[in-house]
């Protein structure tokens, strides 16, 4: 308590006043639930059921089910109640729930392929453009290149082009390849775009990390490399995981490439969420809980990135 | 200067060489970068002065020199794409700004629980924008969505009397209204940094200067952020001038060609009616627009850093 009181008084005149915080407070906080109104609106789609999910009025209440998760990961076919009536007893609750609504299952969705996609996607390139961005920054930090700054305003540059302009002759490159709608294809692709962000992110990194810890190490009889290895990397590893994980937000919500090189095979979630539809139209609780279960991850990620969120929005441009 | 040289051949018996390291590491990056941006660019150069259509591939190609781009920047259409184009970008980024600069300003005087709500408040920037431009077409619907309906609970307008997606006179808005949903918290974060860099005493000595709050704000807050705003607006434009995923699910472009954003119009071209000639010359003017655009931006912004 008296620490509050001396610190208050210290910082009178800068420090705003009690009812100057709490009206700043009010207003943020009816900003912030104004701004993630929309996004509890889908998770709570994803428990609803199809009339409940495109009710007028739209419904806040309601009987929250488990349908807009089965019929993701599932294909169903409609059938008589007669037929159903003559099946063996359901095995096991979702097709129990399915037989409710006179349909049986067929089989699995996509939903797992793509996801895998998504996965395999943005790890393998966020691996690749961390690694070859750590290397690189590195050089950059450490060593006098000839050019250096045009190399890596270079390197920046590529990331201003619009994504559809890049996709046409990247198109026409992998047709010559056979590299489209194929994983690689898309890794490498994906690489190129971060690794412009891993660049310029693990070069502020580094360049914060004192040159003197090396040269101690050179002195002690190290090689660069051991140096790097030993001394330079471990207390870069926060920057890096930082710098991993923009990579991997990037990769995982990209849709102009995936919607325009990819068909099937190397299809990631983004361009495949608004095709889950149903019988007339998108099947809304469907594709609320695809929604929900791909952005579950960024929401967690965002939370852990928060101190370096400035620095990783900006390419290290600005920095706390 | 003796004394580096003879460490540098010390080290150079000891592993490789600080040079061939510098060239190791930098090389698979540019090599990487050549192959996947600058050896695609410098083809789409040349595709953009033939007449390819990539459905009609068994043609034979026909280099037609400056026609595509005489024809683009001819084409009444293409000029209306731009224009849409300019002012879903001029409108997005000056809401952004003003939004995102007051919250900054707000959130600045750290109130209580201050940092839980920014975290709150940033979550929509970090979403793809596809799979969330995708789901406003259900928030935006005229019956069924809830945007309408709380329009209408405040309003008393039918909610069914308005589309926000489905009408030539709402349909721009609503492009911009998401957008700065998404991005509002962007700016606002930039611009935090902006105001936590400003040193204290500098309003200590306002404040004995009895300075009022107003012109505190004017001759110290403001100009101390400006780099930052700058900075924002930079990135925003360029993103924006991008812009294709969340409008491309939002309005696809619609109704009629209302949203239809350059990018849209570049894909139609080149990914629908596949004239890859024509759309390579498109995309090489809006390349050419961006990157001049931005460096004489940068240019500008250096010079308000100086001041």
């Amino acid at each position: 308590m008296t620490a509050v009181l001396t610190k208050s008084t210290a910082h009178s005149i800068v420090e705003a006043s009690p009812r100057a915080k709490a009206v700043a407070g009010g207003l943020v906080i009816l900003y912030a639930v104004i701004t993630i109104l929309p996004l509890l609106w889908i998770v709570a789609t994803a428990f609803k059921s199809q009339s409940d999910a495109i009710a007028y009025p739209p419904k806040v209440i309601f009987q929250p089910t488990l349908e807009g998760y089965v019929n993701l990961f599932t294909v169903r076919t409609r059938q008589t109640p007669d037929f159903i009536a003559k099946l063996p007893p359901p095995e096991t609750w979702y097709d129990k729930l399915v037989r409710q609504r006179d349909m049986v299952i067929a089989g699995p969705s996509k939903v797992v392929p793509r996801f895998v996609n998504s996965l395999i996607i943005g790890f393998g390139s966020t691996f690749l453009a961390v690694f070859l961005g750590t290397l690189a920054a590195y050089a950059f930090s450490r060593f006098r290149i000839p050019l250096a700054d045009d190399l890596l305003f270079f390197i920046l540059s590529t990331r201003m082009m619009p994504p559809v302009a890049v996709a046409i002759p990247i198109y026409l490159m992998y047709r010559q390849l056979n590299l489209t709608d194929t994983r690689l294809g898309m890794i490498l692709l994906y690489t190129a775009v971060n690794v412009s962000l891993a660049v310029w992110l693990l070069k502020g990194f580094i360049d914060e990390i004192p040159r003197e810890y090396e040269e101690a190490a050179l002195v002690d009889g190290y090689t660069r490399l051991q140096a790097l290895r030993k001394v330079v990397l471990p207390q870069a590893v926060t920057g890096i995981a930082a710098t991993a994980i923009f990579c991997l937000i990037f990769s995982w919500n990209e849709y102009a490439f995936a919607v325009l090189l990819t068909s099937g095979e190397a299809q990631t979630m983004p361009p495949f969420i608004p095709f889950i539809i149903g019988e007339g139209g998108q099947d809304w609780p469907a594709v609320a809980a695809a929604t929900t279960l791909f952005v579950v991850p960024i929401v967690l990620f965002t939370v852990l990135l928060r101190k370096h969120l400035l620095r990783g929005i900006t390419f290290g441009a600005v920095r706390k | 200067m003796s004394e580096p040289a003879k460490s540098r051949d010390a080290r150079r018996v000891r592993g490789l060489s600080d040079r061939t390291i510098a060239w190791l590491f930098v090389a698979p990056t540019i090599a990487l970068l050549l192959a996947i941006n600058i050896f695609p660019l410098v083809w789409m150069i040349r595709l953009s002065f033939t007449s390819l259509n990539l459905s009609m591939s068994y043609l034979p190609l026909r280099f037609v020199g400056l026609d595509n781009f005489t024809d683009i920047l001819t084409d009444e259409d293409v000029w209306f794409r731009l224009q849409t184009t300019a002012q879903f970008v001029i409108w997005s980024v000056a809401l952004q700004v003003v939004i995102g600069y007051g919250l900054a300003l707000l959130i600045n005087r750290q109130f209580r629980g201050h940092s839980f709500w920014t975290t709150i408040i940033l979550l929509p920037m970090m979403l793809s924008p596809a799979v969330v431009g995708n789901f406003w077409t259900l928030l935006l619907q005229p019956q069924i969505g809830p945007f309408n309906y709380l329009i209408s609970l405040f309003t008393g307008v039918p909610p069914s009397s308005f589309s926000m997606t489905g009408q030539v006179s709402l349909a721009p808005w609503t492009i911009v209204l998401v957008d700065t949903w998404m991005w509002a918290p962007y700016v606002m974060l930039i611009c935090l940094a902006g105001l936590r860099s400003i040193p204290d005493y500098i309003y200590e000595a306002a404040e004995v200067d009895r300075a009022s709050p107003w012109r505190q704000f004017w001759s110290i807050t403001l100009p101390m952020t400006m780099p930052f705003v700058m900075l924002a607006v930079l990135f925003r434009a360029i993103e924006n001038f991008k812009m294709f995923d969340m409008v491309n699910l939002l309005t696809s472009g619609g109704p009629g060609s209302t949203t239809e954003l350059v990018s849209i119009t570049l894909k139609r071209a080149a990914f629908e009616k596949w004239r890859t000639g024509y759309s390579s010359a498109l995309a090489i003017i809006l390349f050419v627009t961006v990157f001049g655009a931005a460096n004489i931006y940068v240019k500008a912004l250096n010079k308000v850093k100086q001041r």
